[in-house]
């Protein structure tokens, strides 16, 4: 039996050749810890954040604490976000926090990759898939929501005024790329 | 060539920039700010096209995007090679860039000299409504003559030869207030919109230039300043407010459902400095609070004989070339017109140096200020007089005119020599973008002009389209629109006329071709025709004669065309009815609908960890649903044949591997897990332990088989649920609807995991010694982990959900990895296989593999319609459960029938043959058509294994008719088969503990 880990991780998407820097930057983000966390209100009684990720924001929103990053998708719906080699750990420490009540916890590390995509017109470079209205009054900085970005499923969140974050299953991360790419060349400097 | 029309000073164009484009071969000159059209006039000739029916030559109608004639073939960047032509872009609106090359179309051998003219001389044949009684005609005629020979010469322009190259780019934009049109109105509209800053407003118009009809006007004031110089302060008032968009070159095409509106931006094609990859075009999506539309209004043509040659233009058109391009459309113009707009052109064109002469059909008791402001200038005017006919072929040399009686009789003819005819018939507001958002339309006698009425969405029309003509009232108009006021001090506009439809005349009305529709090349006699033979609803008239259905939507035609029939009829004309307005406004490229979505971004294709993998083993691949998946795996010299043979041998008598990682996978958690999976599912789940696998049968609520998968209970209360690859998406919204509107009391939530694991199947006698090696914290043996159930632990270091599994009837496993690490641990697994020869397959070994099993596949056997019954699974139906989703359809009476198709094996007589998919199954091959069927093929394959084909199908009654002789179609008839049972491949000895 191997007690050693052999297998070494790949990345989920190569970089396309168009996506380089300019004014508008397109970055594959690292592996990250990504946690889907559900539950009812009634199970999380009353608290205000599980395992140091809040859990008390309005839905659409992203909240920061530390390393940690949560952001409620729904009612009862939160991605857990934390540095790449402390997902067990969390899982851990939420399944513990929690235990006892009715929630559910899946590992989705893998599943998800993240760009990040920033620079003076990020919000035109967003609007070629997404059909949001991105202003800041209806997509303000701290919103995050699942959405579509043309053909693809995807969560949006916004960092900064500039700073987006476009997050999508690994499988559309070539295309979600390459729209981005694609959308990003009418905003090149001569 | 030189331009020798071009006059000498003012005009909006910048003198400093020359520039030079090709026009069939020839250079043309002029200067940035100038149109092909433009260009073309200040050359001297007006000849600019062929038309689309009769051939015959045409000239420069309009000045704007309502131009029906002077199409032209324009290559944007012929520099860059093939590909960046497009037809039927309209002269008077492309903006001149030095290097275009245009040509103009619809002729052969050249524009000067067209073969196509005879039409012309044959126009008694080609008659309205000539390709529909083409229909009644003798059938050869149709195949041999009609549709090769007028297909060819129908369409206007050729297509491209190759693939566009252009990029073009999509925008999805917000506005609280979309203005549609700057000219007065709407630039008035948009300074009240946006005035205290609150409110997003976006201003598009189809110009290059903002301004509308002010650019043509060369003696309005406004408060004092020339009428250019009002729209320069208001532009850049609107340009410093940070709460304004403006996009020239926008064209506002279409208006759809809640305020959706879509334009086209013309981003690249003008500019000289475009960067390699900038967008040709962008297409908007706009969803906007409020719509102001201020879309102006179309000039009509006059209606005489022979009043499409070249050299006669709308009279407002006259005035935009001599005043916003500087260029005179010819030395000798005759104004004709039924009102007082028309006059001003006159005025202008007599101040820039061009003899004019008037012909009013009204009387000068109709008429206003005009005609005295007219005669003192010392033009000549002659009122109540009808023009009879235009003079010339290929340029307007003369128009006979004559008085009108009191009693509508013509009087003597007179000759006026001319080189130029700007003819007026009035106005129509420009109501499409209102009529696409739905709104109703009014008919205002006063002004002879649909109007906007019932609005429908959140909208409203300002200046012309609103019917308002005169200057001051149109910026009124648009302020109000905007939400606020604004009065000024305007020149006063000549404004009123007389409608007329068809001009009288004295010759033979049957032989006179008087054009309605330019386009189209529609003559009033043609809708004369329509009208007798029977058509009175101008939707039908429209159908017949084709008036109205060119490209141009019969901007300039639609009314003459409507009164035409009104008087006819003797009828009020807004009992005829008025045509429905399309998008969009005006032509749009394809490139532009399609946007970015083409070549590799035209849909995701989805891949897995280990296509990369898999892809350089030299795999075929195939589609399932947007993922790509290997198909097989040809060693060299292999076709698809031998190398599934191949790969299902190895499978049966060593190992093989498959990248089964496109399975749907969900998970399922919570203390209502088992619960709710009993609900969703035909079986029973609660007594399955945990670290067992159960395969699941999913119905929708009609009873049918929806979608099948193994399912594994990881904990009491989470279970990893598997889906059929192109159902995973279907399964999880099936399930997510349950929870959220039927059973949102149960305490369960779903999460989709198909992209956190990959999924590598090790299926055959040597699976297990493969495996093994890489295994850590799960115990291996037989009796710890039998076939049906999953265990965790590690593989390769990496955690995993080890199932063992099989849809191959082989010993096999499921290696569930999170996804980074597939590819490592494939590697290293195949690495290991090596030693009993590992073979890795595709799908369609899969396929076979299943097949010689007699399983399912979800989609092939089941088609929607299939009960549990009808494919041998109704022992996965639980009799117990008080309820599951599709228990109650499966006692209709339908349901229970008892000769619904069933799951069969059918076995050609012949071994080699492989029967088709689909093929039909019937009882008498003899038997008359339409012959009964008695079923029909699902799948086929020939088995390597089995050594013969093997087929499988759902046969009426089937399960009672093994043995039974049938026959199955073939491409040239029917094969003799025998009905079997649907498994096909025995083991020798039980390789599944099952």
């Amino acid at each position: 039996m191997l007690e050693v880990n052999l297998a070494k991780r790949a990345p989920a998407v190569f970089l396309a050749e168009q996506a380089g820097r300019g004014p508008i930057d397109i970055v594959l983000q690292p592996t990250m810890g990504r946690l889907s966390f559900r539950a009812k209100e009634a199970a999380l009684e009353g608290r205000s954040e599980v395992s140091g990720l809040a859990v008390d924001g309005a839905i659409n929103t992203r909240r920061e604490n530390g390393d940690l990053a949560a952001m409620r998708l729904g009612p009862d719906e939160w991605m857990f976000l934390c540095d790449d080699g402390e997902v067990d750990n969390l899982a851990e420490r939420i399944a513990e926090e929690m235990s006892g009540k009715a929630f559910s916890l899946v590992d989705v590390s893998h599943r998800d990759v993240t760009f990040e995509v920033s620079g003076a017109a990020s919000d035109a470079v967003i609007a070629s898939g997404s059909p949001l209205d991105l202003s800041l009054e209806a997509f303000p900085v701290g919103m995050a929501t699942r959405t579509i970005f043309a053909k693809s499923d995807i969560v949006l969140a916004r960092l900064s005024q500039t700073t987006w974050q476009v997050t999508c299953w690994r499988s559309f991360a070539t295309y979600v790329q390459g729209y981005l790419a694609d959308a990003a060349k009418d905003f090149a400097v001569a | 060539m030189s331009q020798p029309f071009r006059i000498q000073s003012g005009g909006h164009i910048d003198r400093s920039k020359p520039i030079s484009v090709s026009f069939n071969g020839k250079t043309l000159n002029g200067y940035r700010g100038d149109t092909v059209a433009s260009m073309l006039l200040a050359s001297g000739s007006h000849l600019a096209g062929r038309s689309f029916k009769y051939h015959r030559p045409r000239g420069i109608l309009s000045h704007g995007s309502d131009e029906p004639n002077a199409l032209l073939s324009v290559d944007w960047r012929p520099e860059k090679g093939k590909g960046r032509r497009d037809p039927n872009n309209r002269a008077s609106v492309v903006e001149a860039r030095n290097g275009l090359k245009t040509e103009t179309q619809n002729h052969w051998p050249s524009l000067e000299r067209d073969v196509g003219a005879l039409n012309d001389i044959l126009s008694p044949v080609f008659v309205a409504g000539f390709y529909y009684k083409t229909f009644m005609w003798p059938r050869s005629a149709w195949e041999k003559v009609y549709e090769p020979v007028i297909r060819r010469a129908a369409g206007l322009g050729e297509a491209p030869e190759v693939a566009d190259p252009d990029r073009y780019a999509n925008r999805h934009a917000y506005a609280d207030i979309l203005v549609v049109g700057a000219g007065p109105a709407g630039l008035s509209a948009a300074l009240a919109a946006s005035e205290d800053g609150s409110s997003r407003v976006l201003l598009a118009d189809e110009g290059f230039l903002f301004g509308g009809a002010l650019l043509n006007d060369a003696t309005s004031t406004i408060d004092g300043k020339p009428a250019k110089a009002w729209v320069d302060e208001m532009v850049a008032t609107l340009d410093a407010r940070e709460n304004v968009v403006l996009l020239p070159r926008t064209t506002v095409f279409g208006y759809y459902n809640h305020n959706h509106v879509a334009m086209v931006e013309r981003v690249a094609d003008h500019r000289d400095d475009a960067l390699e990859g900038l967008a040709r075009e962008r297409l908007w999506q706009v969803r906007a609070g409020k719509v102001i539309i201020a879309a102006g209004s179309h000039e009509r043509p006059l209606v005489f004989e022979n009043n499409d040659r070249p050299g006669i233009m709308l009279a407002e058109s006259a005035r935009a070339f001599i005043n916003r391009y500087a260029v005179k459309p010819g030395n000798r113009m005759v104004v004709a017109t039924s009102g007082a707009s028309a006059y001003r052109t006159a005025l202008d064109a007599k101040a820039a140096g061009i003899a004019v002469t008037i012909v009013d059909i009204r009387l000068g008791e109709d008429c206003g200020t005009e005609l005295a402001e007219a005669r003192e200038a010392g033009i000549e005017v002659l009122t109540g007089h009808t023009v009879v006919k235009a003079l010339g072929k290929a340029r307007v040399t003369g128009l006979i005119v004559a008085p009108l009686g009191k009693t509508g009789g013509v009087g003597t003819r007179r000759t006026l020599e001319c080189d130029t005819v700007a003819m007026s018939g009035g106005w129509t507001p420009s109501v499409h973008l209102f009529s696409q958002s739905r709104g109703k339309l009014v008919f205002d006698a006063d002004i002879d002009a649909f109007l906007p009425g019932q609005s429908v969405q959140n909208e409203v029309s300002a200046g012309a389209c609103h019917g308002i003509y005169d200057l001051s009232a149109i910026i009124a108009d648009g302020a109000k629109a905007g939400g606020g006021s604004r009065e000024v001090t305007a020149s006063a506009t000549f404004t009123g006329f007389q409608p007329v439809r068809v001009l009288p005349t004295d010759e033979d009305p049957k032989k006179v071709k008087a054009f309605v529709d330019f386009q189209n090349d529609v003559t009033a006699k043609d809708i004369k025709l329509a009208v007798r033979e029977g058509f009175e609803s101008i939707e039908h008239v429209k159908r017949y004669t084709t008036t109205g259905m060119a490209t141009d939507q019969g901007k300039t035609s639609n009314m003459n065309a409507l009164g035409l029939v009104a008087g006819l009829l003797d009828r009020p004309l807004p009992a005829i009815g008025t045509t429905t307005f399309r998008p969009p406004y005006t032509p749009v490229t394809f490139g532009a609908l399609v946007g970015p979505s083409r070549e590799e971004r035209f849909e995701p294709v989805r891949k897995t960890a280990i296509d990369g993998w898999a892809e350089a083993q030299g795999a075929e691949f195939e589609p399932v649903g947007q993922w790509r998946r290997a198909h097989y795996f040809p060693r060299s010299g292999e076709d698809m044949h031998a190398a599934v043979n191949r790969e299902c041998k190895a499978v049966r008598t060593s190992v093989g591997i498959f990248d089964a990682s496109t399975l749907g996978k969900i998970e399922v958690v919570g203390p209502d897990a088992a619960e709710f999976m009993n609900r969703m599912y035909t079986n029973a789940w609660t007594k399955l332990k945990v670290g067992g696998c159960r395969y699941g049968l999913m119905l929708g609520e009609n009873g049918f088989v929806m979608d099948d998968g193994v399912v594994a209970r990881l904990a009491e209360d989470r279970f990893h649920v598997t889906t059929t690859t192109g159902g995973a998406a279907r399964v999880f919204q099936h399930m997510e609807d349950y929870l959220q509107t039927e059973w949102p009391d149960l305490d369960v939530f779903i999460t989709s995991i198909t992209e956190q694991y990959a999924v590598i199947a090790l299926q055959g006698p040597n699976a297990k010694k493969v495996l093994e090696p890489f295994v850590s914290d799960i115990d291996m043996s037989e009796d710890a982990f039998p076939h049906m159930s999953v265990r965790e632990g590690f593989i390769c270091g990496v955690p995993t959900r080890l199932f063992r599994v099989s849809f191959t009837g082989e010993a096999g496993f499921e290696v569930n990895v999170p996804a980074d690490y597939a590819a490592a641990v494939w590697k290293a697994l195949y690495e290991e296989g090596r030693k009993y020869d590992i073979t890795p397959y595709g799908t369609e070994t899969m396929h076979v593999l299943r097949c010689e099993m007699g399983f399912i596949i979800v989609g092939q056997e089941t088609d929607g319609t299939a009960t549990p019954d009808d494919v041998g699974l109704s022992g996965l139906v639980s009799k117990v459960k008080p309820d599951f989703v599709g228990k109650r359809s499966l006692s209709r009476p339908d349901i229970l029938r008892k000769d619904r198709k069933q799951l069969v094996g059918v076995l050609a007589k012949d071994p080699k043959e492989v029967l088709d998919e689909g093929a039909m199954v019937v009882d008498d091959p003899t038997a008359p058509v339409p012959m009964p069927i008695a079923g029909h093929v699902t799948s086929s394959y020939h088995s390597s294994n089995c050594g013969r084909s093997i087929a499988m199908a759902m046969v009426k009654g089937g399960r009672d008719r093994i043995g039974e002789t049938v026959w199955v179609t073939t491409p040239k008839g029917f094969t003799e088969a025998v009905i079997a049972t649907s498994v096909f491949y025995q083991h020798e000895k039980e390789s599944i503990d099952a």
